[in-house]
């Protein structure tokens, strides 16, 4: 027996026995020989925890040191300082190992801080309802479409061009259903320009998605946006950026409908991609067509505050084809970290982090732009990350900036855009320096010059 | 105790966390962001020391109950040990800190990590791809859907429909309905497997695929998926294994030698990764040869002597996830099969059949088995309780909890009145077990002797039970300031 069987041979022979066969292979009986494996699997060899640590020590070197190299990559996933108490809550074995709290007489701890998360987002979007959180940013915006098709009847979705490709192509997925119209609103100057947004609204158009601030990191017109859909019938679906709500008008006083957005920022590293966190608020109106958990206060029988899982009616495992959505799970311990940390920032914090993000973006492009043949192909008022022009193709020049300097200068065009190689994609959080960004564009400098 | 909430702990300008301070004040905020994008009120985000949030979150975490703390048995969900192991291996920081469009060249650690989980687990499953992107079992069911829309397009044939047995969890005719298909059901024998006679008769031109559970709901292995299998080929449909029960399965059969063409795994259930209170877990899905074009870009591939991302899939479905899939949940789920190896793997399976046979043997005399003969890794029974006390299969689960065990899962599958089903899992020792049986013998008793006892359950627990007929007709799903005082 191995280290994870929680019983001997010894041990395994006395339960047979009192099950009353002779031998694991009368139970096995069940599965037809012709059926089972004829040799065993050819897989490694078994290792040791001490030799399972060699072997992970030993490949993560083949990766860069995400401690020390400084980062300006963004598209969705920012390099946000995570406090310090947000891992040691979320690694504690209440939380993390226990299950889908649908015991709530003893779920209560997950219940409460999905019931606090819920108020969280409400209050960071200005909408009446929020979720437990979907699994990310991009399925988030294809739930959120769902929904909207549902309540709508329509068939027809308008997608802003600046929404993230990497969600956009998610969205395609989730919508790549016969009878569903997927059409692009064109931001010819990083925008979408809503006289254009009018006409393009027609009697079947079910929802129109914006990101805010969009892949270029611009600020969209939204209130402008929002007079356009308002009384069409149709709904405005936001994409939000968490950390930029505590500066930006919520969605919420803008005319959104719904609002997601990724919140792995403010929650957890990275993790090459996942797990991540989406999250969903939207208006009262919506509130049974909403996928995923959703948890209410409830009473106990000592007449006692407590929390439950509710409109379980909408869900999968009640009814079945008929659901609002096939999702099960949330993200439920991305979204308590993501918790803890606005507990952590509180109001002021995060008006700070947020502040200081978007200073040092400022600063950031004034320098980077100094640079000749650096040019940026928009303008306008943005938030934390901003798009550059190179006379070259970006990707190589990030690679070569990397070998001269252990700096990471953005996302290459490349990596989002077919037709766009030679475009880089800047973030800059608080935790960059002044001497990084002087560092990076002395580097740039010297790629370009060369 | 009333559970307290963190916004009612918070204090006007009481702060938990410090950033960097700017050296300089340029520019001022007013020029970056124009009046008509500010934000006129701040959100009411508490306001709480370090301390003051670590305490309430330590307190919070109290009320839980957690595999850590004792037995899990929620049938279908595989609540089993997760080794701490896996925690400091996924929090290496150069696993960690990775951001997904960082140049591949910098990141080969983790596409050769993947590339080689993909290896092993396709060998596994007896497929011959994979895709690492679905976040959960219920979207590789979904992606799974999508793959089979795209097969059938691409052939030229128009399918409608897919089979699903009435004992299916409910994701399945959900992901079905979200890819466009009709979900047509298929009724379970009296022995507790899918009705031959009936699948047959439902299984036509439309078909476009079938999804079967093996082991099924009931923890009854599905002994004739081959031939429904070789019938559903017939009329050009595929075959999509429901992988929710596969520590019954892993070392001893494949899915794809029983005549699957797509199967999920759920990492957090068979492979051991933490389920955090519902999630992340992990739902990759494994595709035979001929469904490899459609599989969701990119693909991880060898190049030269490092790894790459390859883009090139013309017919792909697209991307379910907006990166590579929940990288830090497969990397927990690759360090448990390198742990266990092929003989370790097929142990685990074996102590999991072990102890669900043994506790059902230990507990059949008081609860009704739902169908007759052995199990594989669950099962599910019924209370022997006279009508006449009024009690249900809820009431007992509440009574175990006074008793520091969780309940089974309450009234699942659909086809089985006042189900409990359960799972041990091969996490359990012997004396656990027992103990478990002792107390289900016990309940029993008291279900005839004092069924009030049971009704009132449960009373050891932090709260009692909650009323949420009540909660869902009032419906308050956040706290307000208003609130505040209300509850004191």
């Amino acid at each position: 027996m191995n280290h994870c069987v929680g019983h001997t041979q010894k041990e395994e022979e006395v339960m047979l026995s009192r099950i009353g066969v002779a031998s694991f292979e009368d139970l096995l009986e069940q599965i037809p020989k012709d059926q089972r494996l004829k040799k065993t699997l050819d897989l490694p060899f078994p290792l040791s925890e001490s030799e399972l640590k060699g072997l992970f020590n030993k490949l993560s070197r083949k990766n860069y040191d995400a401690a020390v190299v400084p980062s300006f990559l963004g598209a969705g996933y920012y390099d946000h300082d995570h406090p310090a108490a947000v891992g040691h809550m979320i690694q504690r074995s209440e939380f993390a190992t226990a299950y889908t709290p649908y015991q709530a007489e003893v779920s209560q701890g997950t219940l409460a801080s999905i019931f606090e998360f819920q108020t969280a987002i409400c209050e960071l979007t200005g909408l009446d309802v929020a979720n437990a959180s979907l699994y990310d940013g991009g399925s988030a915006c294809g739930e959120a479409l769902w929904m909207a098709l549902g309540e709508t009847r329509r068939n027809k979705i308008l997608v802003s061009e600046g929404l993230n490709p990497c969600w956009r192509r998610v969205v395609e997925t989730y919508l790549g259903t016969p009878g569903v119209v997927l059409e692009t609103l064109p931001s010819l100057k990083g925008r979408v320009d809503p006289a254009e947004l009018k006409s393009a609204i027609t009697s079947d158009v079910a929802a129109v998605l914006v990101q805010h601030p969009n892949v270029y990191g611009l600020l969209e017109e939204t209130g402008a946006l929002g007079e356009v859909v308002q009384g069409t019938g149709a709904h405005l679906v936001a994409s939000v950026d968490p950390v930029s709500l505590a500066l930006l008008e919520p969605p919420g006083s803008w005319g959104a409908t719904t609002a997601i957005g990724e919140g792995q920022s403010l929650a957890i590293s990275p993790s090459y991609g996942g797990p991540a966190i989406g999250f969903m608020a939207t208006r009262s109106s919506m509130m049974r067509r909403m996928p995923g958990r959703i948890v209410a206060e409830a009473t106990d029988t000592r007449g006692q505050r407590g929390f439950v899982l509710t409109l379980q009616t909408r869900e999968q495992h009640i009814r079945r084809a008929k659901a609002t959505s096939n999702i099960c799970t949330n993200s439920n311990l991305v979204a308590l970290a993501m918790l803890i940390s606005l507990s952590l920032m509180g109001p002021v914090g995060l008006r700070e982090m947020a502040e200081l993000s978007l200073r040092k973006a400022w600063r950031a492009r004034e320098r980077l732009l100094k640079i000749p043949g650096v040019t940026a192909p928009f303008a306008g008022p943005f938030f934390r990350e901003f798009l550059l022009e190179l006379p070259r193709d970006a990707e190589e020049v990030v690679l070569e900036i990397y070998r001269r300097e252990g700096i990471l200068a953005g996302v290459p065009g490349a990596r989002l855009w077919k037709d766009h190689p030679n475009r880089l994609l800047v973030a800059v959080t608080e935790k960059r320096t002044d001497d990084e960004v002087e560092q990076y564009a002395a580097a740039l400098e010297g790629v370009l010059a060369s | 105790m009333n559970v307290e909430l963190i916004f009612e702990k918070s204090r006007k300008d009481h702060r938990g966390h410090s950033f960097p301070k700017d050296g300089g004040d340029k520019p001022a905020l007013d020029d970056l962001i124009p009046e008509r994008h500010r934000r006129s009120k701040p959100p009411r985000l508490p306001e709480v020391t370090e301390s003051e949030v670590v305490r309430h979150y330590i307190k919070l975490s109290a009320l839980n109950f957690h595999v850590d703390k004792g037995m899990y048995p929620l049938g279908s969900c595989t609540m089993k040990y997760n080794p701490k192991v896996h925690e400091d291996l996924a929090n290496i920081n150069r696993f960690a800190g990775l951001h997904p469009c960082a140049p591949v060249e910098l990141c080969q650690g983790t596409l050769e990590m993947l590339y080689r989980f993909s290896e092993e687990m396709s060998h596994i499953m007896g497929m011959d791809a994979l895709s690492l992107q679905p976040s959960a079992g219920a979207q590789g069911e979904m992606l799974g859907m999508k793959l089979v829309a795209a097969y059938h397009k691409d052939r030229g044939l128009n399918k409608k429909t897919v089979l699903i047995p009435d004992s299916a969890h409910g994701t399945n005719p959900a992901s079905v309905a979200v890819a466009g298909f009709t979900p047509v059901e298929i009724p379970s024998g009296p022995d507790g497997r899918i009705n031959l006679e009936a699948t047959r008769e439902k299984i036509n031109d439309e078909t476009a695929a079938i999804i079967i559970t093996n082991p099924n709901t009931l923890g009854i292995f599905e002994r004739d998926m081959p031939t429904i299998a070789r019938w559903i080929h017939e009329v050009d449909g595929l075959v999509y294994m429901d992988g929710a029960n596969l520590n019954a399965l892993v070392g001893w059969t494949r899915p794809g030698d029983l005549g699957a063409d797509i199967v999920h795994i759920n990492l957090h259930k068979t492979f051991s990764t933490p389920h955090g209170g519902g999630g992340p877990g992990a739902g990759p899905i494994g595709v035979k040869a001929g469904l490899i074009p459609f599989l969701p870009i990119p693909g991880v591939i060898r190049e030269g002597a490092g790894y790459a991302l390859d883009w090139n899939r013309p017919k792909s479905v697209g991307k379910i996830h907006p990166f590579m899939g929940n990288v830090g949940v497969i990397l927990r789920a690759w360090a448990y099969m390198r742990t266990l190896g092929a003989e370790g793997l097929a142990a685990i399976s074996r102590a999991a059949i072990v102890n669900a046979n043994y506790l059902l043997h230990l507990v059949k005399e008081d609860y009704s088995p739902a169908r007759p003969g052995p199990c594989m890794h669950e099962f599910v029974i019924t209370p022997r309780i006279p009508k006449e006390k009024g009690l249900r299969n809820t009431d007992v689960a509440k009574r175990l909890l006074d008793f520091g065990f969780y309940a089974p899962t309450v009234s699942f599958p659909l086809i089985v009145h006042e189900a409990l089903m359960v799972e041990p899992t091969e996490s359990e020792r012997q004396d656990t077990l027992e103990r478990y049986a002792a107390v289900l013998k016990q309940i029993a008793k008291e279900a005839v002797e004092t069924p009030q006892t049971l009704k009132d359950a449960p009373t050891e627990t932090p709260v009692g039970r909650l009323d949420e007929a009540a909660a869902a007709r009032r419906l308050k799903l956040r706290w307000e300031p208003e609130d505040a005082g209300e509850t004191a």
